[in-house]
């Protein structure tokens, strides 16, 4: 089993946290994992990238992600940057939206390609729990219920781990939030 | 496998096994990509999970500079650097060397100016191969730490008394997180006991350092160290591999082969490409294609006589270099390749593949690209053309 | 110590001179083409070419009176050049 996943955000709304705490709640699970983040001229708002690889076997390779299994867009307006967001994604693929809708043009795409869009309204939790646009946790969550290969426990051991020198209320937020994406998430149907 | 498995990245892992070693002396200067390791030292440092000295300076060269006199001292001392900054310490990195301080130094391979670039070239690495340091490449953010711990072991040793550098790639190894075992803090302080300095500074039993040395004594100077470096240095570096394979189970060679018993063509490359390049070939061997693979873990001193044998099967081998050298006779790994085999009772065809410069990846496409520009060679059984470039916009 | 190394294969690792303050064994007064000559009876004891001389090859004695040492005295004629009172004559080498 090799499973490749990447992320697409914005500067500033955590997209290389989501993809290292895959990468960790992952290796929980005695997964290997190799995660990458993608490193440009980084600037609040610009478009950033970031990889998670995880196998069952060890991971040698280094080289980036060009056919995702999965993508996982956290920015609610970055899907209208169809061919940036769509880009090299598998046959029967996953596409997990921040939004209330897709975008009709990533639904034509998965049609063709035979893959399942999952949407949820992270931009609504996020404003609910944190007050603020961090998308990297809902996100999250709503990628562990819609993979299925994760346990959310260890999704959440890793959150506590990761936010635990950053004080309980932080760590109680980010919980909140992972659950609330993992219960709300929706396959939409086309 | 033994110890603790736990995520982390390049730097961070380079930078508890530091703090593992329980240095003495940190000195540096932040630079990307390595930042994270001086970052994370001076949180141990002001945590109080490390008693080290902590030297904030106002560059590489006197981040070195000062590493050199800690480690004179008697210290146990670390630093870290990449690219330019290691071009600013090239000065001291002689001296470093000559005077056979221990210091282990992290470089996170960045590419050499102009144009400013922050991803991984092997530039910096090469610079350095002449000034005398002992030189690691980590494939993987496991070698990263496992090769950080057994610098100290190797530098230290009394038959060695050199500097090492441990090579890792900027950014696919620095910043990438991925899966590793850490030994205890227990095992690590059995391996690596408080450092046993060699005739430190002493105010009691004065002596002279780096004094006016010409045509009289200059040359036998660096006879002996080059006679050290070359003599001394390999076999210590085994039994420390030997040492640390028994409390971690992971073995280390100076030379890394796959294949290359049955194969007739080989790759050879350096860092975090090599498992890229295992993969690949890994799955054109499962469709019957002979081919090998070899990398170095020891990269200084050269280990001239561990390549030769890796290479006696093979027809050809495509040497792979993440840099350039200009107007030499090939870049700097091939270079090497080339001398070393050229005395040898068997040597395969050679070209060489100049790959991902200044962070260009190096994908699985350009990876069968030079298996197959070897295949060709093989049937013509001539080079025609000594270098190709891979991944490039013709 | 003395050091009398013949190969390489002696040599104190580092580079090292394994003992202090080797220059001592250095005699650079043969150096001297000019040699410095104190007249006492002129000397105000202002201590001038002792701070002065780059050596140091003046040795200050008691009374603050002074003392060439031509050991290492190397005939710079600072010395001779800063004396207020010209009480230290430049002359010829075996004159």
């Amino acid at each position: 089993m090799l499973y490749e996943v990447r992320w697409h955000g914005r500067g500033g709304q955590g997209v290389v946290t989501s993809s290292e705490l895959l990468a960790l709640s992952a290796l929980k699970e005695g997964l290997y994992v190799y995660h990458a983040p993608e490193f440009g001229p980084e600037r609040r708002g610009a478009p950033v990238r970031a990889y998670t690889r995880i196998s069952d076997e060890p991971i040698e390779q280094h080289y980036g992600i060009y056919t995702p299994d999965a993508v996982i867009v956290i920015d609610p307006t970055l899907q209208s940057e169809v061919d940036y967001v769509m880009q090299g994604l598998k046959e029967g693929g996953l596409i997990v939206l921040n939004a209330k809708t897709p975008n009709s043009e990533i639904v034509e795409r998965a049609k063709k390609l035979g893959a399942e869009i999952w949407v949820v309204d992270a931009y609504k939790i996020a404003m609910d729990i944190f007050g603020r646009p961090f998308y990297n946790t809902p996100m999250l969550g709503a990628f562990t219920k819609v993979w299925g290969r994760i346990k959310l426990d260890n999704v959440l051991e890793s959150i506590r781990e990761k936010f635990g020198e950053r004080g309980e209320e932080i760590v109680k937020l980010n919980i909140e939030a992972v659950k609330k994406a993992y219960e709300e998430v929706k396959k939409y149907e086309y | 496998m033994k110890g603790k498995r736990v995520g982390l990245n390049g730097d961070t892992a380079v930078a508890f096994a530091a703090k593992q070693a329980n240095v003495d002396v940190v000195s540096a200067y932040p630079i990307t990509p390595q930042t994270i390791i001086v970052e994370t030292l001076a949180k141990y440092i002001n945590n109080g999970e490390l008693d080290a000295a902590f030297i904030p300076v106002e560059s590489e060269h006197s981040a070195l500079s000062a590493a050199v006199g800690a480690s004179l001292a008697g210290a146990r001392v670390f630093t870290a650097t990449a690219s330019q900054g290691l071009a600013l310490m090239y000065e001291i990195l002689w001296i470093a060397a000559g005077m056979r301080t221990t210091i282990v130094m992290a470089l996170g391979n960045r590419a050499f100016s102009p144009n400013i670039n922050i991803h991984c070239s092997h530039d910096d690495a090469y610079a350095a191969r002449d000034t005398g340091w002992i030189q690691f490449f980590a494939e993987n953010v496991q070698e990263a730490y496992d090769l950080t711990l057994q610098a100290f072991k190797v530098s230290e040793d009394h038959r060695v008394l050199f500097p090492s550098i441990i090579n890792l790639d900027g950014f696919i190894l620095t910043h990438s997180l991925e899966g590793l075992y850490v030994l205890d803090d227990k095992t690590v302080e059995e391996f690596l006991p408080p450092k046993k300095p060699y005739n430190p500074i002493d105010p009691e039993a004065p002596k002279t350092y780096g004094p006016l040395d010409l045509y009289d004594w200059y040359m036998e100077h660096k006879k002996l160290q080059d006679y050290h470096f070359n003599n001394n240095v390999p076999p210590v570096i085994k039994e420390v591999f030997e040492e640390y394979a028994e409390i971690s189970g992971r073995r280390y060679t100076p030379v890394k082969t796959m294949g290359v018993e049955d194969a007739d063509i080989g790759i050879m490359i350096l860092g975090s490409s090599a498992g890229s390049v295992r993969h690949v070939v890994r799955q054109l061997r499962e469709k019957g294609k002979k081919v090998g693979v070899i990398s170095l873990t020891q990269y200084r001193p050269f280990p001239k006589k561990e390549l030769v044998e890796a290479v006696k099967n093979l027809q050809v081998l495509a040497v792979m270099d993440r840099s350039i050298s200009f107007g030499s006779p090939g870049a700097q790994l091939y270079m090497d390749v080339a001398s070393t085999l050229y005395n040898a009772k068997h040597r395969p065809l050679l070209f060489n593949v100049i790959y991902g410069l200044g962070g260009r990846d190096l994908t699985p496409v350009h990876i069968e690209g030079v298996v197959e520009k070897a295949e060709e060679v093989l049937k013509k059984g001539e080079v025609e053309e000594e270098q190709i470039w891979v991944g490039l916009k013709e | 110590m003395s050091i009398e190394w013949k190969s390489w294969k002696e040599l104190p690792i580092g580079k090292i001179i394994p003992e202090p303050a080797t220059t001592l064994k250095f005699k650079t007064g043969s150096w001297r083409a000019l040699r410095p000559v104190l007249n006492e009876d002129k000397c105000i004891r202002c201590l001038l070419c002792w701070i002065h001389c780059p050596e140091p090859a003046i040795i200050r004695l008691e009374d603050d009176l002074v003392k060439i040492d031509y050991d290492y005295c190397k005939g710079c004629g600072i010395c001779a050049n800063v004396c207020p009172v010209h009480a230290i004559e430049m002359k010829m080498e075996g004159e």
